[in-house]
Parts: C-alpha cells; structure tokens; sequence
C-alpha cells in the first residue's frame, strides 16, 4: 500500500522538486472537512498510480511558509509537480474521476 | 468479482446521514445493502463544527463524530459502503442499474441521498479567484485570513455561522445580504449582532471579485439604491444557498425548479422502487435529524415495496 506520505518543509526538496516523476501533495489542514472527503480518493488514486506518480500530503498549518510559496490559500489544494516546478492544481473536493482526468494530463 | 457480487436488493447513494441511517434500517430488515460514498462518509454536516441541535445530546457533538458513528452502526448489521462516483442510472425497469466509474451494480430499490453542496453565485473573478480568497469553507480557510478584513455572502445559517467562525481569524467581517432581514436561527443572529467584529450591508450583493494573484476588493451594489461601493477585502466566503447533486440522474425522476427531489411522505419518487432522503428532497429543512428521519421511513418502505413485488 502506497498511501500519500506526510512530509514537512525541509523535506519538500528532495520527495517533491527533485522526483523523476510527477508528484501530487495534498495540501490539507485541521478542521477542513473537505480535506478529509478528499482523502479516501487521493489514498485510492495513490494505489493506482503507484510508481507512476508521487503522492505527498503535507500539513499547512505545521509547514505554513511551503503553503505561502506556491500560493496556497484555500484547503484542500491539490499541486501536481512536474520536473520541480508546478504544472496544474485543483482546489476543493473533487470525485476520483475528475482527479484521475487531472492527474493523466500530467503524464 | 463475480455479477452475483453486485446484486442487492438496496442501493443507497450518499453517505451523509439521510443515507447512513436508510442503510442501518435496510441492513436490519436483512435486505443486501450497498451504500455509496464518492468522498469521505458523513455530507454536508462535516462542514459543521459543532452540532448543537442534533435531539439527545446535551452538550453537541460534532460533525465528524456523529456521522462516523452512524456508520459503525449500520456496519455492525451488515451495510457495505463503496468509494465511487455514480455517474449515471437506470430506473424506469424493476431491476434498477447504477452505474460508477468502476463497476455496475443493481438493486431492487434505490435510495437517493446525494444531498447537496454549495451553490455558487457565478459572478466575475469567483471562479478565478476560488483557492485564492474566495472560499466556501470557514473554517477550512479561515486561518488564511488572520488579522485581515473578509466578506461573507449570504443571509442564512450556513452565512452566520461561517461569519462567526470567522471572528477568531479576521479583523473584520461584512456580512453582504441581498435582504434587509436575515434568514438564520434567530440564536445564530443574537450572536452575529452582538459581535463587534461582524458588520451587516443589507440589501446587497457582490457583483465582481477582482485583486492580483489573491482577491483584493469587491464591488458591493445595493439592489434598493443602485449604489455601487468597493470593500478592500482579502476573502469572500460564500454561503448563498445550496444546490441538490441531481445532475447524474440526467432526467431518469421528476425534479422541481430548484433541481430537488420531489417526493410523497413516504420517500418514494415518481419511478416505483427509488426513493430519495435528506437535502436533495424537495423543501429539505436541510437538518440532520430530517435527514436520518427521511433514511428510516424510505427504508421502511423500500422494504414493504420490495415485499410486494
């Protein structure tokens, strides 16, 4: 089982910027409903594309200055990381098949 | 998995509590039940902190709680929940289909409980800005917006609510209603009125949202006066309404002009064998004790139709 793995700032380099392939961090936060709506289907989406995609979720409340860097404002806020650099993010809950359309964009 | 493994006898779709206590209910009469859940199990009332008037618990539970351990409960008779999206149904036959993204399943009756999720008011920079201070979740986003001024849109409890959740975060909070009276619990509105923090613009709405990379300002009008006005705000939070999920069901049962359910006062459609529950009916006072009351007598009635098959 690959589930999104929980990681902080100082980590975000190495699992995020520098990945061979795209990587998806869930950006969530205490108290957001949403985000846990969210995240049964990132875990199940985590399942089907393990070794295709990276999947990270981190905290923005414990790690807020990484939130501020990419602009993150609104919780839940999916970032799909390509070659270091942001390539497309969903905000707010989304079903499996709308992430999953996303996330083969990015492939 | 073999296709006797998606026959039941009940398809309940949504997890909220409509659907979670019509699949304890069904799962107790021995029916084979399957409820289905595209996100986390519980619906709207998770964007609650504190449930306060939920009947039977004195001091309020919360959201998460209650819901969670409405679905232990109905697990524990035998209710089976699946993580999917439904994307479409078959009604009109005696063996109903609803289809997911994954598999098919079919079922001799349905309960519809999709519910509901917050509408949007469709105005300029609302989708632009939506991640980037426009929100529809307080207390998800709140903290974004310490010691800064924000907007609340809307007039109802899901409004004042948020603007009072808001007070522990924002400098300041307008409350922009488009009436000269609210429509929220006249407890909620004792509070928002005793709240230094939380201001009231009646008789307005918001006709832009506009900034740089995050909102910035929006343009206020007054639908008595015509008068326009700009508010520097870093967020708007929207709280206008709610609309039914009723877009997967593609026309297959009578709605009404709001897009919700209508039903008879025992849950049932106009297509024999599918009921709906909770806030996708027509006229839904939106409560979770109306939601799991509605779950109970559809599943009572599922059963006496399934019965009488």
């Amino acid at each position: 089982m690959s589930a999104p793995v929980e990681i902080e700032e100082a980590k975000f380099e190495d699992a995020v910027l520098i990945a061979e392939t795209p990587v998806l961090v869930d950006f969530w936060g205490p108290d957001c409903p949403p985000c846990l709506m969210i995240a049964p289907v990132v875990e199940e989406l985590a399942d089907d594309y393990d070794g295709k995609v990276g999947f990270f979720k981190i905290n923005v409340t414990d790690n807020p200055r990484i939130a501020s860097r990419y602009g993150v404002m609104g919780l839940p806020t999916l970032i799909i990381f390509k070659d270091g650099k942001p390539f497309s993010n969903v905000v707010g809950f989304k079903p499996k098949n709308e992430l999953k359309d996303t996330l083969e964009e990015a492939l | 998995m073999n296709e006797l493994s998606k026959q039941y006898d009940i398809v309940i779709i949504g997890g909220g509590p409509a659907g979670l206590t019509a699949g304890l209910y069904t799962a107790r009469a021995r029916l084979k039940s399957l409820l289905i859940e595209r996100g986390a199990i519980g619906g709207q009332i998770l964007n609650t902190d504190w449930v306060e008037n939920y009947p039977g618990f004195l001091e309020g539970i919360s959201g998460i709680d209650l819901t969670e351990a409405m679905h232990k409960q109905a697990e524990k008779f035998g209710l089976e929940t699946l993580l999917a999206d439904v994307t479409g149904v078959k009604l009109a036959d005696a063996q109903k289909t609803v289809e997911t993204s994954g598999d098919s399943y079919t079922a001799q009756a349905v309960i519809i409980a999709s519910g509901s999720e917050r509408q949007k008011l469709g105005i300029p920079g609302e989708a632009e800005y939506t991640g980037k201070g426009v929100s529809y979740c307080a207390t998800c986003d709140g903290a974004f917006f310490r010691d800064k001024p924000v907007v609340v849109v809307g007039g109802g409890n899901a409004a004042i609510t948020e603007a009072l959740e808001l007070t522990k975060f924002a400098s300041e909070i307008s409350v922009i209603h488009r009436r000269d009276e609210l429509r929220a619990t006249k407890i909620l509105q004792e509070k928002a009125f005793e709240e230094p923090k939380i201001k009231v613009l009646w008789d307005s709405v918001v006709d832009e949202i506009s900034g740089d990379t995050f909102v910035q300002k929006v343009t206020v009008g007054n639908v008595k006066t015509d008068k326009k006005s700009t508010l520097d705000v870093a967020g708007v939070f929207m709280a206008v309404g709610f609309k039914p999920n009723t877009d997967y069901l593609k026309g297959a049962i009578t709605l009404d002009k709001n897009n919700a359910i209508i039903t008879d006062d025992k849950m049932a459609t106009n297509v024999p064998g599918v009921f709906a529950v909770g806030d996708i009916r027509s006229n839904s006072i939106r409560q979770v004790i109306s939601a799991t009351g509605d779950g109970a007598v559809a599943a009572v009635n599922a059963e006496k139709y399934i019965t009488g098959l």
